[in-house]
């Protein structure tokens, strides 16, 4: 008889660290049968969908940035689509092009955050990025350099990195000046071979990844000319795409009693959102350096190995940084406009916006009455998709990890779902609507 | 001596000070040459009951709440309260001005009594406080220059004047005389006037000066023809839980 056969097993860990938020991981083995294996959602809930009701058109990218401080830009750039939507107002290419350097620096930012800080620990056999600071001090400063870049880079663009200032309805009340852009250029060409380094790095250490594999849906935006982030249509790897006003015919969210967060599912007992889903959706869209680092690592789509999910990020991080260079040369190349934000006409109406952010897919759903004052609101963020994933992929691994150590399962476990890198703070705020 | 033993924790919030603690980059390795961090769950695996000082970021908004952040206080020599959010209550009070059981429901549906919260409070309305860092987020050196202070036992410098005298030293052009509502003649200085500088207005995320005189604010928003009313509700958005914002 093997020996998980009779395993007797109760693992608890409570508010998982390492991660945004609280969220705790429950495991009951009794006589080598899994009774309880769950991922609970413990963040106290913030109620965002209620508090917007009666605020103004030109305060809720304000308040909605403020649901998240890691994807605070990815936020602002939603709700700043949804209100343009639901009040017909149309930005130019500049300010588009603009965004989408935005959305590439706050998704170089939080991934390499991830990777670098909160993963890299796992893989070094460490309990936090600090022991690393003397056991690995050059690979430490690559990974600070490349933030610190990303933090300049959205300093550059948005006025700061965690809630920015210049990204309002319409457009920027705020420019970078041309030699700024040229100085972030430079940046980025060096985060280039930093990130290269960082990839070797990891790709060295990806045997501590599980050979896990669980077939899934991934959603994610998808379009024509790009590897889709500002915006695009909704797609699935089971085929399909939907425009971002039929959102609900995606996300179908559920409530759970052990979550203050929502669930999700569509085709299958759950789907997956973030970079392993955009990668899976669009890989042939990625620029040719980041396609090379996804060859490093032999990542080819489908990849069912949620652990990958980590891969995935540095491979986004290769591609919005050699992305990001060719949109400041697009930029320059057309002339820098200090444009002015332009003429805003306030009417009743309902927008809605689907935006890539680096967990994967958030939508925006607003109401507006004809002063202009929020009547209602619905926001489904990326944790939340994948908090069902997470939890299905947990009753696949626990089986094959039952014949190991309790340390070795309750770690396999944690880095599970450290691989999804959850915002779990996010994920309860939100949720749900009727519009009345 | 040994090092001061510092607990970073959270209650409802973006943990975006949290990040600001991280985006010190450099910096914060030399802070930790100066400090032990013990417990950390955003960054670190390892915890630990023992520490001299408490970071402490989020508001309190459940019961549960209420008793986790009144054993960090008995366990704490100091504590710090960091953002908007844990010292004037931040965004997340906007829900206290409306109906508790609505919140919920409009949230949760008919799944509403599976979660509880109640109106959401600053940490200073719960356990007392040693020191405020204000904003949202916070400010990177103003929380260098905090946590230097009471390293070396002093009281840390909290501004006590409005943003207008920040945005003066930054030299920007007065929103109010472009035409636009700003929140900076009330709102406690210490940000350098940031949200102006990068164009926009101030929300007034570091909350209401000390005893503000708000027949004063009230004057000068009106000359500017802002009401009380929409005063009142940008006071909301940040500092609803203050007495005057009821």
């Amino acid at each position: 008889m093997s020996k998980s056969a009779k395993r007797e097993l109760h693992i608890r860990v409570d508010h998982l660290t390492r991660v945004e938020g609280h969220g705790n991981i429950v495991v009951n083995v009794s006589n080598g049968k899994i009774e309880d294996c769950r991922w609970e959602v413990v963040e106290a809930p913030r109620f965002f969908e209620a508090m917007v009701r009666g605020r103004k058109w030109y305060e809720m990218h304000h308040i909605t940035s403020r649901i998240c401080g890691i994807c605070s830009i990815g936020h602002t750039l939603a709700s700043l689509q949804a209100t343009e939507a639901a009040l017909g107002i149309e930005v130019s290419e500049q300010t588009v092009l603009l965004r989408k350097l935005a959305l590439h620096a706050e998704n170089l930012q939080s991934h390499i955050l991830h990777v670098g800080y909160l993963v890299l620990p796992d893989l070094m056999g460490v309990g936090s990025v600090v022991p690393l600071a003397g056991s690995h001090p050059a690979e430490l400063k690559t990974v600070i350099r490349i933030h610190r870049l990303s933090n300049e880079f959205s300093d550059t663009i948005c006025g700061r990195t965690t809630h920015p200032q210049r990204l309002v309805p319409g457009g920027f009340v705020k420019y970078p000046k041309v030699d700024e852009l040229k100085k972030l250029r430079q940046g980025l060409t060096e985060a280039l071979s930093d990130l290269k380094e960082v990839a070797r790095l990891v790709c060295s250490l990806a045997e501590r990844f599980p050979a896990f594999s669980r077939e899934t849906e991934y959603i994610a935006l998808k379009s024509d000319q790009e590897y889709a982030m500002y915006h695009g249509q909704v797609g699935s790897s089971d085929g399909g795409t939907w425009a971002p006003g039929q959102y609900k015919e995606v996300t179908n969210e559920f409530c759970v009693p052990h979550s203050t967060a929502k669930y999700t599912k569509h085709n299958r007992d759950s789907y997956m959102v973030g970079a392993l889903a955009r990668f899976n959706l669009n890989s042939d869209r990625l620029t040719p350096e980041a396609r090379a680092v996804a060859g490093l690592f032999k990542l080819k789509p489908v990849c069912y190995n949620s652990f990958m999910n980590n891969v995935a990020q540095i491979v986004e991080c290769v591609h919005s940084a050699e992305d990001s260079i060719n949109i400041i040369d697009r930029v320059l190349g057309r002339g820098l406009a200090l444009e002015d934000i332009p003429p805003i006409k306030v009417c009743a109406g309902r927008g809605v916006s689907a935006v890539e952010v680096p967990r994967g897919i958030l939508f925006h759903d607003y109401q507006y009455d004809d002063a202009g004052t929020c009547t209602g609101a619905n926001l489904i963020i990326p944790t939340n998709q994948n908090h069902n994933n997470i939890y299905h992929d947990l009753q696949a691994l626990l089986p094959s990890l039952l014949g190991k150590p309790e340390k070795e399962i309750e770690l396999g476990l944690e880095m599970l779902v450290r691989a999804y890198d959850p915002c779990i703070s996010c994920s309860v705020h939100y949720l749900r609507v009727k519009f009345i | 001596m040994s090092k001061p033993r510092v607990a970073i924790f959270d209650f409802a919030g973006c943990e975006g000070d949290q990040l600001q603690i991280v985006n010190l980059e450099e910096v914060v390795l030399d802070v930790l040459g100066r400090v032990e961090i013990v417990t950390w769950r955003e960054a670190m695996k390892e915890q630990s009951d023992h520490y001299d000082i408490a970071l402490v970021e989020g508001s309190i908004t459940r019961k549960s709440d209420e008793e986790r952040i009144k054993a960090i206080r008995e366990k704490a020599g100091i504590l710090v309260a960091i953002g908007a959010c844990a010292t004037i209550g931040g965004i997340n009070c906007m829900k206290n001005f409306q109906d508790e059981k609505f919140v919920r429901r409009y949230v949760y549906g008919d799944k509403a009594h599976w979660y509880n919260t109640y109106a959401a409070r600053p940490v200073s309305a719960v356990v007392p406080v040693d020191a405020n860092v204000h904003g949202c987020p916070i400010n990177r050196e103003e929380f260098v220059q905090v946590l230097k202070a009471l390293l070396q036992g002093k009281k840390p410098f909290i501004p006590n004047y409005p943003v207008c005298v920040d945005c003066k030293k930054a030299g920007n052009v007065c929103v109010l005389l472009k035409g636009q509502f700003c929140m900076g003649p009330v709102t406690r200085a210490g940000c350098g006037a940031c949200c102006v500088t990068e164009g926009a207005y101030c929300w007034g995320c570091r909350g209401l000066v000390d005893d503000p005189n708000m027949d004063a604010a009230r004057e000068l928003l009106g000359r500017f023809g802002i009401s009380a009313g929409e005063a009142i509700g940008q006071i909301r958005l940040y500092d609803g839980y203050r007495e005057e914002a009821r």
